[in-house]
């Protein structure tokens, strides 16, 4: 079992959960496995191909996946998994943003 | 037995190695140069002394040298004026255990009647000497930080809550040039955290309310306040000349210009971002490490990424956000510690912790990549893909040498 931090803006889809210990040979896996047990988290973390959300950012001991393997990186059960979303969250209040896409 | 000033001059000059200016002269430009050090006092050192060399007077040569030297074996140049108060204070370093220690004969009148080349420190007034003292004290900071700081210029992105703390530290410290983007009024939802502002300002403009807390704290100091949004016909203009930049923002489009703008400007942004208990801090210096758009290529969807005002933060965590900030921004300018450029720090209130992640420059980032840089040198434009993925068109109008406002949706206020 491989410890996942969830980042407090997912928590509420996961249960309120901050973290969570969950079984799987590869990040993927992993993630999966989170999923599973919360489906409502699928659309934020992954895209509608499967892929992960490239404003998720995934860290296995503190390493970035992207320069790791991947999704097929490897996790053993004292690996800590971190799922981090860019943040909002300064304090500087402008006005709404317009998202132009 | 008596002995004369001159008795004890020559015996001193005995065990002491003299060097010549035009030797310590090579010596300074040598790939291992020496410590430079000026044992004269400070109305000697302040009306002109060598490049790079640090001051202690010889009346506080004992007591200071070790935290200016603490390695005894590492080599010094000692100068005073003339060349004999800095025999005697070799020979009293060779006594304290100092192994390579010289004495530059002919002093600093020497050194200039060689046309070699000599700095006018900036010089604090008694008023700064008093209020800085605590700086003064510290040996990487000192006198010659202290300047620094005074001569610098932070641009603050907010007057919020990781901008309140930041902007009264920074103005605690002396750096001598604030500015401060804002465009918003003080409200009363906002006084649980931003602590620049006060109850009696509600309805003023934050850059105006901020500068009077800021000049209240420190009057030596210059408050620019930007009273308007940060958007891309602007951005440009307004960052020029600032040495680092506080990022206190809340939204990804101003956050993704700044980025780009910052990157192209060759000024380090220092970011933190702020959600309930938690926080995490960066700095974003270029090419010494990660870009924003090298750690998020695309920001999430709104409902993903609320602000403070939809998901509240404890007013306390911007607070310790922001001085860690502070204290980035003051490493940056001083040129000492580690920078936090390509570490990401994530801080959790309620656990009491602090998390290191390593962060990692994009080979393919489309603004600080090495292959961007050349596109710019080219006088290319750099060309984002626009599309589902890059809900921020703003990359696309990054030119090589101005920002056009043209994609940038300027009427979001």
């Amino acid at each position: 079992m491989s410890t996942v931090w969830i980042p407090p803006v997912l928590r509420a889809s996961a249960g309120g959960a901050k973290q969570l210990d969950l079984a799987g040979g590869t990040v993927g896996e992993v993630i999966n496995a989170l999923i599973s047990a919360h489906p409502s988290l699928e659309s934020q973390i992954r895209t509608p191909e499967g892929g992960l959300n490239r404003f998720v950012n995934v860290y296995v001991n503190g390493q970035d996946i992207r320069y790791l393997g991947g999704e097929s990186t490897a996790v053993a059960p004292a690996d800590e998994v971190r799922l981090l979303p860019a943040m909002a969250g300064g304090s500087l209040t402008f006005a709404p943003s317009r998202w132009s896409r | 037995m008596t002995k004369s000033y001159s008795d004890i001059l020559r015996e001193a000059r005995a065990e002491v190695r003299e060097v010549s200016a035009g030797e310590v002269d090579v010596q300074r430009e040598s790939k291992a140069p020496p410590l430079l050090l000026d044992v004269r006092e400070t109305h000697e050192w302040e009306a002109g002394h060598l490049p790079g060399a640090v001051h202690v007077p010889r009346g506080h040569l004992e007591s200071k040298i070790e935290g200016e030297a603490p390695d005894r074996s590492r080599p010094i140049v000692i100068y005073c004026a003339s060349g004999i108060r800095s025999v005697f204070a070799s020979k009293t370093l060779a006594e304290m255990g100092y192994t390579d220690v010289v004495s530059m004969s002919g002093g600093f009148q020497g050194w200039k009647s060689q046309g070699l080349p000599w700095v006018t420190p900036t010089v604090l007034s008694p008023e700064q000497k008093v209020r800085y003292s605590r700086h003064l004290l510290i040996p990487e900071v000192g006198a010659a930080g202290q300047a620094k700081l005074l001569d610098s210029k932070v641009l603050l992105i907010g007057a919020g809550g990781l901008g309140s703390p930041a902007s009264l530290y920074l103005a605690a410290a002396g750096v001598g040039t604030i500015g401060i983007i804002d465009f918003d009024v003080v409200d009363l939802s906002n006084l649980q955290r931003q602590i620049v502002h006060t109850t009696d300002r509600i309805g003023e403009k934050k850059v105006e309310s901020a500068r009077k807390s800021l000049l209240a704290l420190n009057p030596g100091i210059n408050v620019i306040g930007h009273d308007e949004m940060l958007v891309a016909d602007n951005v440009e203009r307004i960052i020029k000349g600032y040495d680092v930049i506080v990022d206190g923002t809340d939204t990804f489009e101003t956050r993704y210009l700044l980025n780009d703008a910052a990157v192209i400007a060759g000024i380090p942004v220092v970011h933190a971002s702020v959600f309930r208990f938690e926080g995490q801090l960066t700095v974003f210096k270029p090419y010494d490490g990660p870009c924003y758009r090298c750690l998020y290529p695309t920001p999430p969807p709104p409902e993903l990424a609320p602000g403070c005002s939809v998901a509240g933060v404890l007013g306390v965590v911007p607070g310790i956000m922001g001085l860690l900030q502070t204290n980035e921004v003051l490493k940056l300018l001083l040129g000492i510690g580690e920078s936090l450029a390509g570490r990401l720090l994530l801080f959790d209130a309620l656990e009491g912790s602090f998390t290191e992640l390593k962060l990692r420059r994009d080979p393919n980032c489309p603004i600080c990549s090495d292959a961007a840089v050349a596109a710019r040198a080219r006088g290319e434009a750099v060309a984002l893909p626009v599309g589902q993925d890059v809900p921020f068109a703003l990359g696309a109008a990054v030119g090589a040498t101005s920002i056009n406002p043209g994609s940038l949706s300027q009427d979001a206020r």
